[in-house]
């Protein structure tokens, strides 16, 4: 618990103490906040013509900020993710395979699961700062209009799994090669290739679609964002996939010790 | 303390080590010696835990390195050949990370930090990031994570080199100050190093063991295989044929021709003969006058390129 907690702390540290977080950090908040702008405007546009128009108030029937923000906000949010957290994921391992500097971690009295741990914990806290620097767009809304609070706190919580989903996998993708490069373009063909996978469940049998639709994260954020409460069903399936990739991690760094 | 048995590594099909035996007693010093690429890092990696071997056994105070990797890991100070650190750490907070890892205790941490800053003369840089360190102090900062937590096991891959001359006697007496409480092994390829701070040595060429001996022992072995110069007055040819003939030479050659027929000879004996009492008997029964006899001696160095070109000695 020690180690894990040690690892932790330096993983943190050395993410600002290099300007990896702060770039990342910053981008993903630049964009998140161009486009809930975007999302914004377009309603408020929108309900200022039905405010004065009659008829066009009858055509687009019930204006529902929940329903028009609050859910394409999030939507839009777990996509940049897609893109940023093997940003964030791909020096995980590889930079101490590269430097050599894990000769020296492998050779603490340290267990392989409290570095994983230790090191995903790290990832994860700057990831929760991330996606917590996106709440003032929140207050924006509550000042604006009433969304339901039940969406934005499963929103949320569906952000956290999803990624703690995207930072396992993109760690293990960092454990199997000393290339930082290729460590991020395979996390990130990885996670794509996850969202899509539902697309082809409607070509697929029946059995075997259903399956692809599972597996894919589509269905699952689709879920966490449109209800206002989380299926334990989709926090079930990213935990799975989660401790999946972290399974495979551990397995990764043991044949690192296997063929040397 | 440290037991090695048969350990054989195989990259792939290329070699790595071969059927190396050998056992380091506790508060032993042992210098490992060898040219580039003969295996002394990949010795170093199986027993430190950082990959296992292909067939073989070591063992570490008792603890199977592959079995117990953590009771081993938890004796063992390690530094890499090439010192990897993290660079964006600064000094005191790297060794404390370490540590911290090693099991020191919260308490005692800094007390430690500071000791081992001392030991390494790191005091003048604990404000500095790793990475802004020169090559000498980096070595030094590797070293201090590796006696972080006092382990009764030292493993230090080329410990001293690029350090400064001065520094290089400080590591050096820190090293052998050691010995008797913690068990040494280091490698380098710095010969006197090996005479100065190490009990035994151990050479190995191509991955297998060439010898194994106090350097004491090696030079005196080696030694009598000796080379002579001898200071002859007499015909040349017939000087030639007549040493040549003892059965303990090996080779006799003339080195340097001087005037009125005096000559120096170089006289090479066979191994173990200790023929150097064969030369004035044949000298004295020719008559001719014997000016100089002197045994070149052989350094380490010598011995050591004899001895990896040689590869029979044992
Ligand atoms: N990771 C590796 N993959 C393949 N072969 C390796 C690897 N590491 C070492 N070798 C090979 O194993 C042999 C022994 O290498 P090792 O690094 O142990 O030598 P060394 O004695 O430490 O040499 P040096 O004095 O240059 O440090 C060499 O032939 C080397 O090419
Ligand atoms: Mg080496």
């Amino acid at each position: 618990m020690k180690n894990f907690f040690l690892i932790f702390q330096k993983e943190l540290r050395s993410y600002f103490n290099s300007p990896i977080a702060f770039v990342v950090i910053t981008i993903f908040l630049i964009i998140s906040g161009y486009f809930f702008y975007n999302i914004f405007a377009t309603f408020s546009t929108i309900s200022f013509q039905a405010m004065t128009n009659a008829i066009l108030a009858r055509q687009y029937g019930q204006l529902n900020i929940t329903e028009m923000v609050v859910r394409p906000f999030f939507a839009n949010i777990s996509l940049f993710m897609l893109i940023m957290l093997p940003m964030l994921t791909m020096r995980i391992f590889s930079e101490e395979k590269k430097s050599g500097t894990i000769e020296l971690l492998l050779t603490y009295p340290v267990k392989d699961s409290e570095v994983i741990l230790g090191k995903f914990a790290g990832c994860m806290g700057i990831f929760t700062i991330m996606i917590l620097l996106t709440l003032p767009c929140i207050f924006l809304i509550e000042l604006f209009g009433e969304p339901e609070l039940g969406v934005v706190v499963s929103g949320y919580v569906g952000l956290f799994c999803m990624g703690a989903a995207f930072i396992s996998l993109g760690i293990f993708a960092s454990s199997v090669t000393e290339n930082q490069i290729v460590a991020a373009v395979v996390s990130f063909g990885f996670l794509l290739i996850f969202f899509m996978m539902g697309y082809s469940a409607g070509f697929a049998s029946e059995s075997i679609g259903d399956v692809l639709k599972y597996l894919s994260f589509m269905p699952h954020m689709y879920n966490s964002f449109a209800k206002g409460v989380l299926d334990t069903e989709d926090i079930m399936y990213y935990m799975l996939f989660t401790l999946f990739c972290i399974f495979l991690n551990m397995r990764s760094l043991e044949s690192k010790r296997w063929r040397g | 303390m440290i037991e090695v048995e048969n350990l054989t590594k195989k990259y792939g099909n290329a070699r790595g080590i071969n059927d190396v035996t050998f056992t380091v007693e506790k508060g032993e010093i042992l210098g490992f010696l060898g040219p580039n690429g003969a295996g002394k890092t990949t010795t170093m990696r199986i027993i430190t835990c950082f990959m296992p071997a292909t067939s073989g056994k070591a063992r570490v105070a008792g603890f199977d390195v592959f079995e117990d990797s953590l009771e081993v890991r938890k004796r063992i100070g390690y530094l890499p050949e090439s010192v990897p650190l993290y660079t964006d750490m600064q000094v005191p907070v790297y060794l404390e990370f370490v540590g911290g890892l090693k099991g020191v205790d919260r308490r005692e941490i800094k007390s430690r930090v500071g000791q081992v800053m001392d030991d390494c003369g790191l005091n003048g840089v604990a404000k500095k990031f790793i990475g802004e360190l020169s090559k000498g102090y980096r070595q030094r900062v590797g070293l201090a994570q590796a006696l972080i937590n006092d382990p009764e096991v030292l493993i230090l891959d080329e410990p001293t080199i690029g350090l400064d001359p001065k520094q290089i006697i400080e590591i050096r007496s820190l090293i052998k100050g050691l010995g008797g409480r913690r068990t040494v092994i280091l490698s380098t390829h710095i010969l006197p190093e090996v005479s100065m701070t190490c009990q035994r040595v151990i050479i190995i060429n191509e991955g297998r063991l060439v010898a194994v001996d106090t350097p004491q022992n090696l030079t005196a072995q080696l030694q009598r295989s000796q080379q002579f110069i001898v200071r002859i007055g007499g015909p040349e040819k017939e000087v030639l044929s007549e040493v040549g003939k003892i059965n303990t030479v090996s080779k006799v050659a003339v080195k340097e021709s001087g005037a009125d027929g005096i000559n120096s000879y170089m006289v090479e004996f066979k191994k173990d003969s200790d023929g150097g009492k064969d030369i004035p008997p044949v000298i004295v029964r020719k008559n001719w006058a014997l000016y100089e006899m002197r045994p070149i001696g052989m350094s380490l160095e010598d011995i050591f390129i004899k001895l990896v070109t040689e590869e029979k000695i044992h």
